[in-house]
């Protein structure tokens, strides 16, 4: 189902905000599509367009550096607010395996994993040192984010280790489906609601 | 150490510890609505899978639903497919649904715990980050993504990883004019936006004890939007408004907008530059006295009874006040049934004889994925839960409050402090 991820090496984007929430990376009047596809043109729409629809040449991902990048370095609490995982569809749909930053909100985090989106989580001092290599590379700059390893890794010297939870690590990497894992556990499921019931015990419509 | 009541939520729900490391959690009630389920209800039907328990799973559409004439016919035609998909699905899968037509319909949050399906003790997940509103019940309350709620639908049950808890301890007791929306606005504004990210918060202490059911889930509906460990005097909470961008940018309504030069990192500065700038507002600007062009009552976090009757017992005040010349204020009831209920307390006629519009249930101008939204540059009084750049409409400038603030922004067509402005009727 999910693309898995092993690793991937790629062009860095730069986005140097904090609490970026998922209402700019995928604004409201795009959550309307009953489909898990179409959502990448709406990535940060307010922010790289213009009202008049013209691309804003200042917005980070539109400098030409950015183009074709697949690696997002960002600040901390990106993706909070809005659980959307429309906004996870979108950055994958723009061509994002990678976001690197020191901290990410809960279901975003969550959100990532079942995308094949791998949101690495380094310390503030690393992340700003890319940063600064970044800049200092005038946005040419590429790495490797290697899951299998855990490990960041620019080539020129940056090199480090991440971590992230087995079970999470597991399912990018196998590309998991995880109903299809659950429902391996019906014994154990079905054992549950005899016991407790669940909910307020059987209801109406139960077909157990 | 005794166990805390999340613990014991927890663990009874644990149908397995899996091995590498996260829980299968039972969920005793899925609450599901038009916006995140689609794409998983076309997981299941391409996968051949059903709802486990549709008798735990209850359907409602809150998010994109005009609030004006119910009878019309919807005139946003990607809205009415969501709407018509929803529909096919709970039917195609037998899910109870309350749609338009029906007088128990209502925002997600409201309608959930008035209906008497929150429960203490439950696990309760939504496609929906304001979840948390339920833990006001002592229920568990997750806001999930899609590909959860699919999963849910398939299984009945979420895996999960155990968050840590932290405890918010208020004590003392919360003076008038002041609310649980400014206790909890407060409370984000002194421990930040991120510092809960990975817990659960509960909350506890005399105010927390003295607060009704309806504004503790005023306060647990923003938990998202903050939170870390933190200790709190209540009665030294006095009216909040925000400022800026994000729910943490929060000062007294007696305060002034801070300047970038006020905070200790870069990051930081910039954050707070670039929000002045989209708010448009120069540092050291009073809150107090900022004109206001709409005002939006309404949302999950302040459109229960008894928020209406606060804002209310505001606009009745004298009995002559009226919405300010040029502003367009709105009322935008939780549910069907809150509306119900203003009604036959006569709440309708005090909005509607003062000039507020009275409208019907929804999400609104919260998110603003229906007409409900502002124009460019229009600054609202707002009593919703985010103040996110073009949360409400592109370029609208959003200020969070409480009811009864809001209520007399509107009057004055400007922000005011409900302890001083205009006192209430004698």
């Amino acid at each position: 189902m999910m693309e898995p991820y092993v690793r991937h090496t790629g062009r860095l984007a730069a986005l140097p905000r904090a609490n970026v929430d998922t209402d700019q990376i995928v604004p409201k009047q795009f959550l309307k599509r009953v489909e898990r596809t179409g959502f990448g043109p709406a990535l940060f729409h307010d922010w790289r367009f213009r009202a008049d629809g013209s691309l804003d040449p200042e917005f980070e991902l539109n400098v030409p550096a950015a183009r074709g990048a697949s690696i997002l370095l960002t600040l901390e609490n990106f993706g909070c607010g809005s659980s959307r995982e429309h906004a996870v569809w979108a950055l994958r749909e723009y061509g994002f395996r990678a976001i690197l930053a020191p901290s990410f909100a809960d279901i975003f985090f969550a959100n990532c994993c079942q995308n094949g989106l791998v949101p690495v989580r380094l310390l503030a001092q690393e992340i700003a040192e890319l940063f600064r290599r970044h800049r200092a590379a005038g946005g040419e700059y590429r790495l490797t984010v290697d899951l299998e390893e855990q490990r960041v890794d620019d080539g020129l010297g940056f090199r480090t280790a991440f971590a992230m939870e087995p079970y999470r690590r597991e399912m990018l990497l196998s590309g998991l489906d995880e109903i299809g894992r659950t429902l391996l556990a019906e014994d154990r499921i079905r054992a549950y609601e005899r016991t407790r019931g669940g909910g307020r015990g059987r209801r109406k419509g139960d077909r157990w | 150490m005794s166990r805390t009541l999340f613990a014991k939520v927890w663990d009874a729900h644990i149908v397995e510890q899996l091995p590498e490391g996260p829980a299968l959690l039972y969920v005793d009630l899925h609450l599901v609505h038009e916006v995140t389920s689609p794409q998983a209800f076309e997981g299941l039907r391409r996968a051949g899978r059903q709802v486990r328990r549709p008798a735990l799973t209850v359907a409602t559409v809150d998010h994109n639903v005009p609030t004006g004439e119910r009878r019309a016919p919807i005139t946003d035609p990607i809205a009415a497919r969501q709407l018509d998909a929803l529909a096919a699905n709970a039917a195609e899968f037998g899910l109870e649904l309350f749609d338009l037509e029906s007088p128990q319909q209502g925002i997600v949050h409201v309608i959930g715990p008035e209906l008497g399906l929150t429960q203490p003790g439950m696990v309760i997940v939504c496609g929906d980050s304001h979840t948390a509103t339920h833990g006001a019940f002592g229920a568990l309350a997750l806001g999930i993504g899609t590909s959860e709620v699919e999963h849910v639908l398939a299984t009945q049950c979420l895996v999960c990883a155990r968050p840590a808890t932290m405890e918010a301890h208020v004590t003392g007791s919360l003076a008038d004019g002041v609310t649980a929306k400014d206790l909890i606005l407060a409370l984000i504004g002194r421990i930040g936006t991120a510092g809960a990210t990975g817990h659960v918060i509960e909350y506890t202490g005399t105010a927390i004890r003295a607060l009704s059911m309806e504004e503790r889930m005023t306060v647990c509906n923003m938990s998202i939007e903050g939170g870390a460990r933190a200790g709190l005097d209540a009665s030294g909470v006095e009216p909040q408004v925000t400022w800026g961008t994000s729910p943490g940018m929060v000062t007294p309504v007696t305060g002034r907008v801070p300047s970038p030069g006020d905070f200790p990192t870069e990051a930081e500065r910039r954050a707070v530059a670039r929000a002045l700038e989209y708010m448009g507002l120069a540092p050291g600007t009073s809150l107090e006295g900022l004109p206001v062009d709409r005002v939006f009552l309404g949302s999950c976090t302040n459109a229960r009874i008894e928020d209406l009757r606060a804002a209310a017992r505001v606009v009745r005040g004298d009995g002559r006040r009226h919405v300010a010349p040029g502003v367009r204020a709105m009322v935008v009831p939780g549910s069907q049934q809150v509306k119900a209920q203003a009604e036959r307390e006569g709440l309708d006629r005090v909005f509607l004889e003062a000039g507020f519009e009275w409208r019907n249930s929804g999400c609104s101008m919260c998110l603003g994925m229906n007409a409900d939204m502002l124009q460019s540059g229009e600054r609202c009084a707002s009593t919703s839960n985010r103040n996110f750049e073009g949360r409400q409409g592109r370029g609208g400038r959003t200020h969070l409050m409480s009811p009864p603030m809001a209520a007399a922004a509107a009057l004055a067509g400007r922000i005011v402090d409900i302890r001083s402005w205009a006192p209430a009727a004698s």
